[in-house]
């Protein structure tokens, strides 16, 4: 087991160092944070061309047996059984106060096979909490060694075929098995078109030299991953939710099934159903700072008087949009968008607006 | 004659006549990345050794750059707040951060000069 001392190394570490990356430390893994193109022209970069971007710190579990949709049911505000095979599904495990233990992507690969793919940071976590819940149900539980590389931007359909790996049958938020060991699935963290690709490691260097011949593809960092994630919307997991976050306030419920808001049998149902009873008390919003100055997470969100209303879950600068942009949780009376709103950074006054998310269109090649 | 120092914290500091301007160096802007907002401090203001005078934000994070000695703003770099990327193509020229009228110039000796400087970056 490694600690803070220790971080895990992914199996590329060579390849990164190689192109001249810049590592920090990231959920336990030494991680490249940008290489020499610096993060403003990977992030761009990824929006016009191809940006890859190894995620190998991420962790898949595979699940098997005939139990595994009761499991996923459980574990999941999720209709397994509904799901059709190679089709994925964003969800979360709950606590039973309904607070977000973490957010996960679910492929059904087969009648009685699922594909989990976890944050870095909560991946024991998960796997503790979900070998418990599996004890339960007749299936194995694995987690699995994997190279995992995402190829995001309006060329990453184009490059894949051009490196022997025709995915171009997969629309969004869909998955499939191209090769022994390998699974692809049309997603991503960027919001842009792409594919997440996880294969064995000893066949991953070859593969991430095939894709960086192609003049199109840059390696893209940590840094960038975090800027696009953001203009995109999506939430990171351990900053925008938590274990205090509910998946109303989160502002994720369509990723609940309506019939599971109202009866379900996953934990934290009840929980979430006398949330969405009451109503939740905040919400997550996009917010756009006046001018040019970042607003960070952790910075408090001010109503007109001078009383905290809120605060920053992630903010920075946004690439892209061509201005800072943030989130944050907001209460609920004030999160329409145009919603005036103020923060402080080292004793100055922002204005913000509630801004809809996300702030740059998402371009999902959708079915 | 001018002399040029510099510090620990990766800041260039150019004398000419009890004047300093001051700046961070081709290491430091690497180090941070694109630079998208730079906080200056208003002309006039009074400054001790470490104070942090200028606040430089990448993409990513905020960064502190502070009085290398005592003394009071003469001049901020206007320039930097509609691009405050020239911090990163230019951080010994164009991408100066303020200058300060110099309190006691015998602050800065014992600061490195470019030779101890580049040797400590080798």
């Amino acid at each position: 087991m490694s600690d803070a001392k220790s971080p895990k190394h992914l199996p590329l570490e060579a390849l990164h160092e190689d192109a001249g990356a810049r590592f920090g430390t990231f959920a336990g893994w030494r991680m490249p944070l940008t290489y020499p193109a610096g993060v403003m022209k990977e992030h761009l970069h990824t929006r016009e061309s191809a940006g890859l971007f190894d995620i190998s710190h991420m962790q898949l579990f595979e699940i098997e047996g005939v139990g595994t949709t009761g499991f996923l049911s459980r574990a999941c505000p999720l209709e397994a059984t509904d799901l059709k095979e190679g089709q994925s599904k964003y969800t979360v495990l709950l606590n039973e106060q309904a607070g977000i233990i973490d957010d996960l992507i679910v492929t059904r690969l087969g009648e009685s096979r699922f594909m989990i793919v976890a944050n870095a940071g909560n991946a024991a976590k998960d796997e503790a909490h979900l070998r418990a819940i599996a004890s339960d149900f007749d299936v194995s539980f694995t987690p699995l060694e994997r190279v995992l590389l995402a190829l995001q931007g309006p060329d990453a359909e184009a490059v894949m075929i051009a490196a022997g790996l025709d995915l171009s049958d997969l629309t969004f938020m869909t998955g499939t098995e191209p090769r022994d060991g390998w699974f692809a699935a049309r997603s991503g963290y960027t919001g842009e078109d792409g594919f997440e690709v996880a294969l064995p490691a000893n066949e991953a260097e070859r593969f991430a030299r095939t894709l960086l011949e192609d003049d199109r593809v840059q390696w893209v960092g940590l840094a960038a991953r975090d800027s696009l994630r953001l203009e995109a919307g999506l939430c990171l997991h351990g900053q925008d939710l938590d274990e205090n976050t509910d998946p109303a306030s989160a502002a994720i419920l369509w990723a609940v099934p309506k019939a599971l808001r109202e009866q379900g049998d996953f934990i934290g149902a009840q929980a979430l159903q006398r949330i969405i009873a009451n109503g939740a008390k905040e919400k997550r919003v996009g917010l756009k700072p006046e001018g040019r100055q970042p607003v960070r997470a952790g910075a408090p969100l001010i109503n007109e008087t001078g009383e905290t209303v809120g605060r920053v879950t992630s903010g920075g600068f946004g690439p892209t949009a061509g201005h800072p942009v943030a989130m944050g949780y907001v209460a609920k009376a004030l999160s329409k968008p145009g919603t005036h709103l103020f923060t402080e950074v080292r004793g100055n006054r922002i204005a913000l607006d509630v801004h809809p998310l996300p702030f740059t269109p998402q371009r999902y090649k959708k079915g | 004659m001018s002399q040029i120092y510099f510090t620990e914290d990766h800041e260039w500091i150019k004398v000419e006549n009890g004047v300093a301007t001051v700046g961070i160096t081709d290491y430091a802007q690497e180090q941070l990345g694109d630079l998208v907002f730079v906080e200056l401090p208003e002309s006039g203001a009074e400054l001790s050794r470490g104070d942090t005078a200028v606040v430089v934000e990448s993409v990513k994070a905020a960064s502190d750059v502070y009085a290398p000695a005592d003394g009071e703003v003469s001049e901020v770099n206007e320039a930097l707040t509609s691009d405050p990327a020239l911090v990163n193509s230019a951080p010994t020229g164009d991408g100066w951060l303020w200058k300060m009228k110099l309190a006691d110039e015998s602050q800065l000796e014992g600061l490195m000069d470019e030779a101890a400087y580049k040797a400590s970056i080798a």
